[in-house]
């Protein structure tokens, strides 16, 4: 899985982090002398030779054993060596999962036919970011399998092989090593912004169809890939979200893009249009051989530990889950009542919800790239925004910076995570860019600034502006934010400035957002 | 079934000796009064009205049968009609002699057929030839006639209430000529044809006054007009035509109620309902003209309710004749609908008794909320009745507590029906203050303030008689309770209402009940529990359950903007002591602070550091407001000096710089 990319001039080729490989074990399996295969629960790539597996496990488990005698509590979480990294995960008691990648290289060719030097860039990947994509790794596991003790309580370790082997055979697969970044590390959800009137009719609507179909368990609300509404905790939404934004929804929005499979069909009962189909479960309700299974999920495992039926709706951008307890069979019947009953309102709701955003949009004006870039993070509820990341895909989410201003916004969120205190760090990257973080109790925001000739004091001085601003200007941030910037941007270079630097403006034009928030806009606040 | 009885008769009705040979009895429409002449009036005439106030007795001469006998508005002056020809008149002003004097109608050959007092002193009479208008003049003991009319009538109908007159006229009598009156003036209105449904020939007087009422209903004068089955046409039922009468422009007519039998019938208006008795069933059905049937073409009427019969009356036995022991006798209503007005009364004559009663027919709404199974037009009906606010009110927590009926879908219309009514009266108060406040400047455009009717049911009535008992029940489930209350802010939100604290309150305390807290979240983070002191307050005093409600409450206070005192309160109290100072800074405050309660804090994190600094911050500012860096004493900060000198030094204090 090696993707070279070619560097300037030169015939230098560089290769981006790959995963090397990846293993779950569980020491207490295997302790005795002979026995060390037991211990091992997964592990890939398959085709390696077993004692080599037995001595990669072998070496983790001493690695973390030797670490604990520093500190009992916080073993090693990851092991840097030149070539590659290794990332230590105790997901349960005495379950260990460790994801080893392969640091990023450049091959220089050389001259005379001799073989390429091959220069390994260990510093370049971030503990912080392939940390919380092993623990993604987990909690992608555990919400369609389970915990690994409930595994081995049904059916042993035999069980528990199997379903590791059946979900990280493919889940690895679709593991983009090369492409986390920030964003890993947060795990957030990106809400839409809503007013408030149309929410209560989402949460209305909710209630409603909660009230008369009684076996849904809880519902989730989503709209363009953004969340609006969630019946589940926390914790559960942020990787249901997860999995809904990065892998069934793109799944399903490429035929739709390509425009066959037009899901228009008139509804037989009440003979009413509605756009409402099933992404999870039978694509087709009419089919006598549709099947009426459902993905099945596994929420607050910490204590009531349920297992649902995923039931995924989809009428136009408005997408919503229905989960119902497992122990229930879902039936044809039930499938035909759902469908009738929302199809249509969900439809209507969607479209209701189009024209508001819409309405929204022209407001704010067009939508024009801005002169920065940002990302927001709330520890608190979630919440996250990027105008730095393109809209995701099922293969790749992409980025409209370079790696290497990635990798600041990477360091600076380390730094600080060090400290409690709320923070502020401003850094010089090449090429006339400036990235500027904050941190103002649980939120956090990273800005990237391509502003020429600029100096510290002017960064700072007009960041200072924007960050003091920080508490009013999140309301707005669910926003079309650079739109509300552009529509300020006129009435404040009015004002002040004679010098009309591009960069300038951009600054100027954050700290205007405290005009646009005090209008007491029609958000949410994330 | 006796709870089914949705038409009662009121509880003290008026009661008068039977008529006989020596005693009259008549009714006046106007003042609803009953008169009972014994002899002519020489041995008595008794006069009850439906209060005390109205009950008058006295004797008059005897000269001559009494043909008809009413007084004026407010009991200034008597009419007696004893003659075809005349009228007399007795002045019962006080402190007045009884005057008398008589006045004949002035057209040649005419008759009276009844006269209608308009005014207390402005009186009607109406002839087969006409109609006179004369204003009474008792001191002068004669009458003035202010206008007349000539035109043939058949027969007539008043209505106090409008002050209008309806004279039937032509051979067969259907069409109408009404005249309006006030105070003094009298004006023609367009007359109007009622189809009748078989046209006699010859002509003859086919339409009768039994088959005609007038009444004004939801403000406006009708005509109802009974229209008995005709074999002609396919529709064998009953029905009774209202015709609009407008104070300007033509009639109109507007709506037909179906009767769906046939029969003898009665009709009263009571509460702006038309209802309608039919004898031989013994039942009444009533219509709401304001309700409109989905499944019927525009204005036809089905009855709202079933019919039923009036609840029964039983009248006690009083005087020597009661026996203690016996039960009071239920009064067999069967003998007579007698409706002499259509304004209120039904008057039935119980034979085995020697008096008659007068009763004023009561709609009873409790029971209709049983017999009517759709709840919003349960609502729509209620809304516009006179004493709906218990009931309305009593449907809303039934309806929430019984839990099978509908569910969320007819909460929500409910609510719907409930708030636009509130929001309409809200919106004309609001018209009305700004009205008033821009000043009595015309006063032409002087409005009334707009009447709170009891359909108007606000948050504050809503929350204690429904919501609050109904958020405690035990055995409904938290989140039906929940779903109702935001349906119940979902609607306020949809007419603009503000929602009351308290509302949002009751939500809180629901979701922190369940440990619903993420929920609770998310409607904070779509401010659909909007920004305000106290919510913030509240708020914070979940943070040691739930700890983003600290982020969530400080995000409130900075929004409401007034709130920055709060903010550094609740920054200084989690030993944020240098958070605090950048925000106070940030919104400009710091001037003014108390130094004593940032060093304070300072102290409390035994940080000697961040003691330093913000001793030095506010030196700093001592320094920029006083151009001295101490502090003054009225600040109490002595005992921090003393600390920093101890833990620093003196000579760590900032020198004052002298130029």
């Amino acid at each position: 899985m090696i993707s070279p990319r070619m560097a300037s001039g030169m015939q230098e080729k560089q290769y981006t982090p790959s995963l090397l490989s990846f293993f779950v074990y569980n020491p207490s399996f295997g302790s005795r002398e002979g026995e060390e295969e037991k211990k091992i629960l997964f592990y890939h790539p398959s085709e390696v030779e077993k004692n080599e597996k037995i001595r990669n496990v072998g070496l983790c488990e001493a690695i973390v054993q030797f670490t604990r005698t520093f500190c009992p509590t916080k073993p090693a979480k990851s092991l840097h060596t030149q070539k590659n990294r290794q990332f230590f995960f105790e997901a349960e008691d005495s379950f260990w999962i460790v994801m080893v990648v392969r640091n990023p290289m450049v091959e220089k060719p050389n001259k005379d036919g001799r073989p390429p030097t091959i220069e390994y860039q260990e510093e370049e990947i971030l503990d912080t970011v392939y940390g919380a994509v092993l623990r993604e790794c987990y909690s992608m596991y555990k919400l369609f399998n389970g915990t690994f003790g409930r595994a081995m309580e049904a059916g042993g370790v035999e069980l528990l092989m199997q379903k590791l082997d059946k979900f990280f055979y493919r889940y690895l697969q679709t593991l983009h090593l090369q492409s986390c970044d920030l964003l890993d590390v947060f795990g957030g959800i990106a809400f839409f912004p809503l007013d408030k009137m149309t929410y209560l009719k989402i949460q209305s609507f909710v209630n409603r169809v909660e009230e008369s179909l009684s076996l849904i368990k809880y519902t989730a609300f989503l709209y363009n890939d953004q969340l609006i509404w969630s019946g589940l905790e926390q914790d559960d939404m942020r990787i249901l979200y997860k999995y809904l934004t990065t892998s069934l929804f793109p799944r399903h929005s490429e035929p739709e893009l390509a425009g066959r499979d037009s899901p228009l069909r008139p509804e037989v009962a009440g003979n009413l249009l509605h756009y409402g189909r099933f992404l999870t479960g039978p694509a087709n309700l009419k089919d006598p051989e549709a099947k009426f299974r459902f993905p099945r999920i596994f929420v607050n495992t910490e204590d009531s530990y349920e297992e649902l039926h995923l039931i995924v709706y989809k009428a136009m951008s408005a997408a919503v889950c229905f989960m119902i307890s497992a122990s229930v069979e879902l039936t044809r019947e039930f499938c035909e009542q759902l469908d009738g009953l929302v199809g249509p309102q969900l439809t209507l709701l969607a479209s209701d919800i189009c024209e508001q955003y819409n309405v929204n949009r022209r407001i704010s004006g067009p939508d024009k790239e801005p002169q920065f870039k940002f990302i927001y993070f709330n520890h608190m509820n979630l919440a996250e925004k990027s105008t730095i990341h393109m809209r995701k895909t099922a293969s790749v989410s992409l980025t409209s910076v370079h790696p290497d201003l990635m990798k600041i916004l990477g360091d600076i969120n380390c730094d600080f995570a060090r400290v409690d205190e709320d923070e502020e760090i401003i850094v010089k990257a090449m090429t006339d860019y400036w990235v500027v973080g904050k941190k103002s109790d649980q939120r956090e925001l990273y800005v990237i600034l391509n502003q020429k000739n600029a100096n510290l004091i002017e960064v700072n001085g007009s960041s200072s502006h924007m960050f003091s601003w920080l508490y009013l200007l999140i309301p707005t941030l669910s926003t079309t934010f650079s739109s509300w910037t552009e529509r300020n941007k006129g009435k404040n270079c009015t004002k002040k400035r004679e010098r009309k630097r591009d960069g300038e403006r951009a600054m100027d034009c954050f700290t205007t957002l405290k005009l646009s928030a005090l209008q007491g806009v029609m958000t949410a606040s994330v | 079934m006796s709870e089914e009885h949705y038409l009662e008769l009121c509880e003290n009705p008026v009661q008068f000796e039977n008529a006989s040979s020596v005693n009259n009895v008549f009714f006046d429409e106007a003042n609803k009064q009953v008169f009972a002449v014994r002899s002519g009036g020489a041995t008595g005439v008794v006069v009850k009205g439906p209060d005390d106030k109205n009950s008058v007795a006295f004797r008059m001469d005897d000269k001559g049968e009494v043909k008809c006998i009413k007084f004026s508005i407010g009991n200034k002056i008597l009419a007696v009609q004893r003659t075809p020809k005349s009228v007399d008149f007795i002045s019962f002003i006080p402190d007045y002699p009884h005057l008398e004097c008589s006045q004949e109608c002035k057209m040649k050959n005419a008759s009276i057929l009844g006269f209608c007092w308009t005014n207390w002193n402005e009186i009607v009479f109406v002839t087969d030839q006409g109609i006179e208008f004369y204003q009474v003049l008792p001191d002068k003991r004669s009458l003035k006639l202010l206008k007349s009319q000539s035109v043939n009538v058949n027969w007539y109908m008043y209505c106090p209430e409008t002050a209008v007159i309806l004279l039937s006229t032509t051979a067969q009598g259907n069409v109408l000529q009404p005249f309006a009156f006030k105070s003094g003036t009298m004006s023609k209105m367009p007359k109007f044809e009622i189809e009748l449904p078989v046209v006699p020939k010859p002509a003859k007087p086919n339409l009768t006054e039994r088959d005609i009422a007038v009444a004004t209903i939801y403000g406006q004068l009708y005509v109802m007009y009974l229209k008995h089955h005709s074999r002609t046409t396919d529709s064998p039922c009953a029905e009774v035509v209202l015709y609009q009468l407008p104070r300007e422009g033509s009639y109109k007519k507007t709506n037909v109620l179906k009767l769906n039998t046939t029969g003898k019938f009665a009709l009263n208006v009571v509460d702006n309902l038309v209802v309608v008795h039919h004898q031989s069933s013994q039942t009444s059905i009533i219509f709401d003209i304001k309700l409109r049937e989905p499944d019927c073409a525009l204005n036809v009427h089905q009855p709202v309710l079933p019919g039923r019969s009036i609840h029964p009356y039983r009248i006690p036995l009083t005087g020597l004749a009661a026996v203690p022991t016996q039960p009071p006798v239920p009064c067999e209503l069967c003998i007579l609908y007698e409706t002499f007005s259509p304004a209120c009364l039904t008057c039935a004559v119980c034979s085995p008794f020697a008096s008659g009663y007068l009763w004023y027919l009561q709609v009873k709404l409790p029971p209709t909320v049983n017999l009517l199974q759709d709840k919003g037009k349960l609502m729509d009906f209620l809304l516009r009745r006179r004493d709906c606010k218990m009931v309305i009110l009593s449907v809303c927590a039934q309806m929430l507590n019984g839990g099978d009926k509908g569910g969320l879908p007819v909460v929500a219309t409910v609510f719907d029906k409930l708030n636009q009514v509130y929001k309409e009266y809200l919106e004309a108060e609001q018209t009305y203050t700004v009205a008033t406040e821009s000043g009595p400047s015309r006063g032409s455009a002087a409005r009334e303030r707009p009447v709170r009717t009891q359909a108007v049911i606000d948050q504050s009535d809503m929350y204690t008689h429904v919501l609050s008992s109904f958020s405690e029940k035990k055995d409904t489930s938290h989140k039906f309770i929940i779903a109702v209350l935001m349906e119940y802010i979902r609607s306020l939100n949809q007419v603009q209402i503000t929602v009351q604290h308290y509302l949002y309150e009751l939500v809180i305390k629901m979701l922190v009940q369940h440990n619903l807290f993420y929920m609770l979240h998310q409607f904070l983070q779509y401010h659909v529990l909007s920004d305000s002191k106290p919510l913030a307050c509240l708020l914070l005093s979940l943070e040691s359950t739930y700890p983003p409600a600290h982020q969530l409450s400080l995000d409130m206070l900075k929004r409401l903007s007034t709130a920055n005192d709060e903010i550094v309160e609740v920054l200084l109290s989690r030993q944020q002591v240098l958070g605090a100072l950048r925000f106070i800074r940030s919104v400009g405050g710091h001037g003014n602070i108390s130094a004593r309660k940032f060093l304070d804090a300072a102290r409390q994190t035994a940080d000697q550091m961040l003691f330093y600094t913000i001793f030095r911050f506010f030196e700093q500012r001592n320094m920029r407001l006083r151009g001295n860096p101490s502090f003054i004493p009225g600040e109490h900060c002595e005992e921090h000096v003393v600390y920093f000198k101890q833990v620093f030094g003196e000579q760590a204090l900032m020198k004052q710089v002298t130029v």
